[in-house]
This record gives C-alpha cells, sequence and structure tokens, in this order.
C-alpha cells in the first residue's frame, strides 16, 4: 500500500440531507487495494449513511464517488453491484426457504446451454450447483453438507457465510460487510472473522462496519472513524488504543494529524 | 496483539477459542423424536400430505361407497369436474405463493368467456381473434391487479376485492345478464365449446378440459421449478425485502405474476364454456373461495413462498373425490361443505406446524 495507490473505492465530499437532518456533511472515505478497513462511529453518527451511498442504496446530494479511479455514480444497489461492489447487509438478503445454491444465483442464474436453455429458459441447476460447491469450499465453508439444503436450516454463522461467499463469489472489486458478527455468539463469530480474512488473502478489500471494537481491531487494516456526520480520522489499529479510539469516536478526543 | 484487549468487556475468552475447529453448527437430525422426524420430512416435501390424503379419501371412499365411486368412469368424471376450478386453482396458486390472495380469479374468468361468447356469437367475429381478444382481456385485468399492488402499494386482499367487483359488474353489463346457450355456440362458433368435448379411453371419459387441466399444471411446474422466474417468485414469496436486496426486480416480478394469473383465468373462461355447455355470467360465482380452497388443501403456504404448484392440483381433486363419494353414498350435501371446512382448517395447521421447524 503505496502512498501512490489509487483507492479502490475513494468518495470525496458527499452530502445528504434529509430535511435539516445532515446524515452526510462533506464526508471523505478511502478503501485502498487489498486492505479491510474497518468503519466505526457511534449511532447516528452517519456511518450507514454513508454505507448506503457507496453501495447505491442512497443517491448523495454532493460529491463525488470513485471506483478504481473511475468517476461512478449508481441509481440503485443494482448497478453499483454490476460495477462490481457487493454489499452483505445485517440482514443477509437470503431467501429461507430456497437452496444454497439457489441463493448464491440469486438475480444471476444460470441457463443450460441447450435448446431448453434458449427456448425454454431452462436452468443449468448442476452448473450452479458445482459453482457453489467450488465457491464455500473455496472459503472452507464445507460444513455445509449439502449444496439443495435450504438456507432456513442453516446456524447463523453458516448463514452468514453463505452471504459472504455469495459476495465473494462474483468477482467483485469491494465487499462491504455490515455487522456481520452483530448476531452470532463467539465461535461464531470467530468463524466469520476467519472467512473475512480468508477473503482479503483472495485480494478482495473490505469494508467492515462492526459495533464490536475488537473484531474491528483484530481484523482491521485501518480503521475509519465517523464522527457527525464525517470522517473523523483513519488510524492504524497498531497505533491507536481501543479505548482512545473510542474516545475519538465521541469526540472526548481530538483526532491526530497523521 | 492480545495484549492490548485485555480487560475490554466481552473480548476474555474469545481468542481463547479462535483455535477450536470443531463444526460450530452441525445440522443434527439425529436428536430429534418420531414426530420432530415426520415434521423435517414434511418440510422437505410439503406436497406429500395433500398426497396421502388424496390416496387415502380414494381408498376410503373405495370401501365406503363401492365400485360405483371405484370405477375408471367416475374417477375421469371427478377430473372433469374439477377442471374448471383445478386450472383457476394454478392462478391462484401463482399469487398465493408471492404471499398475496387473488379474489378475482372468477370474476375474470366469467368476464373472459363472456367476451369470447358476446365477440364470437353475437357480434360474428371469427372464433379465435374472438378468444384471443379474451385472453388479452384477462392478461390486462391481472395487469391492473399487478400494477394495484405494486405501484399504488394496496394489500392484495383488497386490491382483488374492488377488482371482483368491478369486473364482476362489467361482465353482467357486456351480458346483459343473458347466457348465451348452447345451441347458439354451436351455430356460430362451435370452437368454444372445444375443451367440452370427451373422448373415451379404458372405460373412461376424458374430457379436452381434463387435459388442459394437466397441460396447465405441466406448464407451471415447469417454469416454476426450472427457471429463473419461479426461483424469483418463491425469494419474492418468501421475503420481498431480501429479494430486492439480492438484485431481482420484485415489483416486476410481482406484476408478471398477476399478468400470467389473469391469462390462466381467461383461458379457464374458455375450457368453463365448454364445461357449462353455454356462456353463463352467473356461473362459478363460488371460483374464488373454491380455488383458495384448492390450493390451501394442496399445501401451499398461506405466507407465501412455499408449496409445490402440484400440490393444489391434488387439492382439487381432494374436494372432488370428497364430493362424488359423499353424493354417490347418497349422503347430504350439507356433508360435503362440512368436510371441506374441516379439511381447510386441518391443512393450514399441518402448515403451521410444518413451519415452526425454522422458527
Amino acid at each position: 500500500m503505496t502512498s501512490a495507490a489509487i483507492p479502490t473505492l475513494m468518495a470525496r465530499g458527499l452530502v445528504k440531507r434529509y430535511g435539516r437532518v445532515v446524515a452526510i456533511d462533506s464526508a471523505d472515505f478511502d478503501l485502498m487495494p487489498g486492505e479491510i478497513l474497518g468503519v466505526i462511529g457511534d449511532n447516528g453518527a452517519g456511518k450507514s449513511s454513508l454505507i448506503r451511498a457507496l453501495s447505491g442504496a442512497l443517491r448523495p446530494d454532493a460529491g463525488e464517488i470513485r471506483l478504481d479511479g473511475e468517476l461512478v455514480s449508481f441509481a440503485s444497489p443494482i448497478e453499483a453491484r454490476q460495477a462490481g461492489i457487493e454489499t452483505v447487509y445485517q440482514t443477509l438478503a437470503l431467501s429461507p426457504a430456497l437452496s444454497i445454491s439457489d441463493n448464491m444465483f440469486l438475480g444471476r442464474e444460470i441457463r443450460s446451454s441447450g435448446l431448453l436453455g434458449k427456448l425454454f429458459h431452462q436452468l443449468d441447476r448442476k452448473a450452479m450447483a458445482d459453482i457453489a460447491r467450488k465457491k464455500l469450499s473455496e472459503l472452507g465453508l464445507l460444513t455445509i453438507q449439502n449444496i439443495q439444503q435450504p438456507v432456513e436450516t442453516l446456524s447463523g454463522g453458516q448463514r452468514q457465510g453463505v452471504a459472504v461467499a455469495r459476495a465473494a463469489a462474483f468477482g467483485s472489486k469491494v465487499i462491504i460487510l455490515d455487522e456481520p458478527t452483530a448476531a452470532l455468539g463467539v465461535k461464531e463469530s470467530r468463524k466469520v472473522l476467519d472467512l473475512v480474512l480468508k477473503v482479503r488473502a483472495r485480494g478482495v478489500p473490505i469494508v467492515l462496519i462492526s459495533h464490536n471494537m475488537p473484531h474491528v481491531f483484530e481484523v482491521a487494516d485501518r480503521i475509519h472513524i465517523h464522527r457527525l456526520g464525517k470522517r473523523a480520522t483513519v488510524i492504524k489499529p497498531r497505533d491507536v488504543s481501543m479505548a482512545d479510539a473510542v474516545a475519538i469516536m465521541t469526540g472526548a478526543l481530538a483526532p491526530m494529524t497523521a | 496483539m492480545a495484549d492490548k484487549f485485555d480487560g475490554l468487556p466481552g473480548y476474555s475468552g474469545e481468542a481463547a477459542l479462535s483455535d477450536t475447529d470443531a463444526p460450530h453448527a452441525r445440522f443434527d437430525i439425529d436428536n430429534v423424536g418420531p414426530l420432530g422426524r415426520v415434521q423435517r420430512f414434511l418440510h422437505a416435501f410439503p406436497t406429500m400430505v395433500p398426497l396421502i390424503v388424496l390416496a387415502l379419501s380414494v381408498v376410503g371412499f373405495g370401501l365406503f361407497a363401492g365400485s360405483k365411486f371405484f370405477s375408471p368412469y367416475n374417477m375421469s368424471l371427478i377430473v372433469q369436474q374439477v377442471s374448471i376450478i383445478g386450472v383457476l386453482a394454478v392462478a391462484q396458486s401463482l399469487i398465493i405463493l408471492t404471499a398475496g390472495i387473488d379474489l378475482s380469479v372468477a370474476a375474470t374468468m366469467v368476464l373472459s368467456s363472456v367476451i369470447a361468447g358476446h365477440l364470437a356469437v353475437r357480434l360474428g367475429i371469427n372464433a379465435p381473434v374472438s378468444l384471443l381478444i379474451s385472453f388479452a382481456c384477462g392478461t390486462a385485468i391481472g395487469f391492473l391487479n399487478g400494477f394495484l399492488v405494486t405501484r399504488i402499494r394496496l394489500p392484495p386482499f383488497i386490491a382483488t376485492l374492488g377488482t371482483w367487483n368491478v369486473f364482476y359488474a362489467l361482465n353482467l353489463y357486456v351480458s346483459g345478464a343473458q347466457s348465451i346457450r348452447g345451441a347458439e355456440i354451436d351455430a356460430a362458433a362451435p370452437m368454444l365449446k372445444f375443451f367440452g368435448e370427451n373422448f373415451s379411453l379404458f372405460g373412461t371419459q376424458i374430457s379436452y378440459g381434463s387435459l388442459l387441466l394437466v397441460l396447465v399444471f405441466g406448464i407451471l411446474w415447469y417454469a416454476l421449478t426450472k427457471t429463473a422466474w419461479g426461483r424469483h417468485v418463491y425469494a419474492v414469496g418468501d421475503d420481498r425485502e431480501a429479494a430486492e436486496l439480492a438484485g431481482i426486480r420484485t415489483d416486476r416480478v410481482l406484476i408478471s405474476v398477476y399478468a400470467v394469473a389473469g391469462l390462466i383465468c381467461a383461458i379457464a373462461g374458455w375450457s368453463a364454456i365448454g364445461r357449462v355447455g353455454a356462456v353463463s355470467p352467473t356461473s362459478f360465482f363460488e371460483g374464488n373461495l373454491q380455488s383458495i380452497t384448492a390450493v390451501v388443501i394442496g399445501g401451499i403456504s398461506l405466507f407465501g413462498g412455499r408449496g409445490s404448484i402440484l400440490g393444489p392440483l391434488i387439492g382439487a381433486l381432494i374436494v372432488g373425490v370428497f364430493q362424488s363419494g359423499l353424493r354417490i353414498a347418497g349422503v347430504d350435501v350439507l356433508w360435503q361443505l362440512f368436510a371441506i371446512g374441516w379439511l381447510i382448517i386441518i391443512a393450514v395447521s399441518v402448515d403451521q406446524w410444518i413451519r415452526r421447524i425454522s422458527a
């Protein structure tokens, strides 16, 4: 990560107002290639608005977003995803009654190559199951035995695993994880953090939004601290203690200029 | 690194777990009782319940009502009798799979048949063209329902309660509340009665309407299980918000579902002309509730996203078997209603019980 590197995802001067409430107040954001960027901030600091703007779920009133240096503008999450920004929402956006394989390919199904596929839109179930199995085992998630198992029969951690694998599977440039460990127990959180590290090892940069400071400090390369609608500072977890990070977050400590 | 976290609430102990490699959440099937196993089995194969009920009721009435019930002729007659409600049940299933309900299916069907009859018999327009126009009308009504549900954001119950009344009134207006008799249809456009014709096969009487029933179920089974559209219908019914976030344009899926349901109703309207032998604006007034009955007995969840399209076919047949069996056994008609009422209650109770598996 040299200072000359172009950020994979960058935002400058983002603004979003709701009436007289300013949710994003000319905020900046930088995600460098191959890093895990933690995003922390107090409730109401506007970090979810920022993330929604980056993932296409919210249209900023002003400011610019650049992906690999190119200026982009997303009208919907679908457009952001087509550009390569995959978001794993806190709700996971999985369909409980559908199988793991169906969920991974939801909205981007593969059709059979034969006449049935062309004329009658037949799905290539086998190809999808094979790819799903391959992607899950690459991330060490094949404790899940049956790829045709409905998602609702999985544990919380396994569901999170499927959602992350879905995001990682489609050649994306950026993966945004919104509170991936919030609903999980200690052991399952551990698995998910390992998974996050595995995804980074494959070269995809990750934005990790979390309330859990130990989790963020453990896996993040840099931590973006959001306060009052803008970036207060960016710290490196080994330079700043967790207590100081919380103090910056709440305004008790002025951010030092790096 | 760990020293820095020491003393922080919620952290101690977690580091010690980082090296545990034991599977953290297995899908245990071993430690559930026999009832739990039945529950899991039914959860995986929800169509088994109606299938078992159908098999038991056929055998039961066979013993109870004798060979008069159990003859190939009577069996094929049962299929004929449910052929219209069965097709309507396909349309209803599509809507219910998206967690909606369509109260306008019967009105759409009757209006479509009245339009086809009016154009072909009263105005003398060529029969295939009349039918195509009636199909277009059915599709348009479905499209309107879909528009009201997605764009105006009306609950499906209210949207279709409204369109039911509107199109039932239009049906009475177009037809002048008058039936078009069979003889008039035979003279002007016999094609309208095509699905009422029969042929014999091994002692059975098979109508083209029965074949249409099987064909419509077959096509929708394919569309729902083998295409992306089918996956999307289930995903929208299961959890619409999740489907939207996963990148499915849920409004489009819903509108397409309502439009296809409208088209199926119009096709049922053509079949109904053959079955009734006339174009009757007041027929099938109970078609809505009968179609919902077939869907519910067939194991499709009213909460959306669950159940096989083959269930309602079986559900419609169960209703037909009960009606036929009780009639042949000489039981008063009121007990048919009594029995079907209990079937509905039991079917939905079983569905609730099966769904509790995921809670």
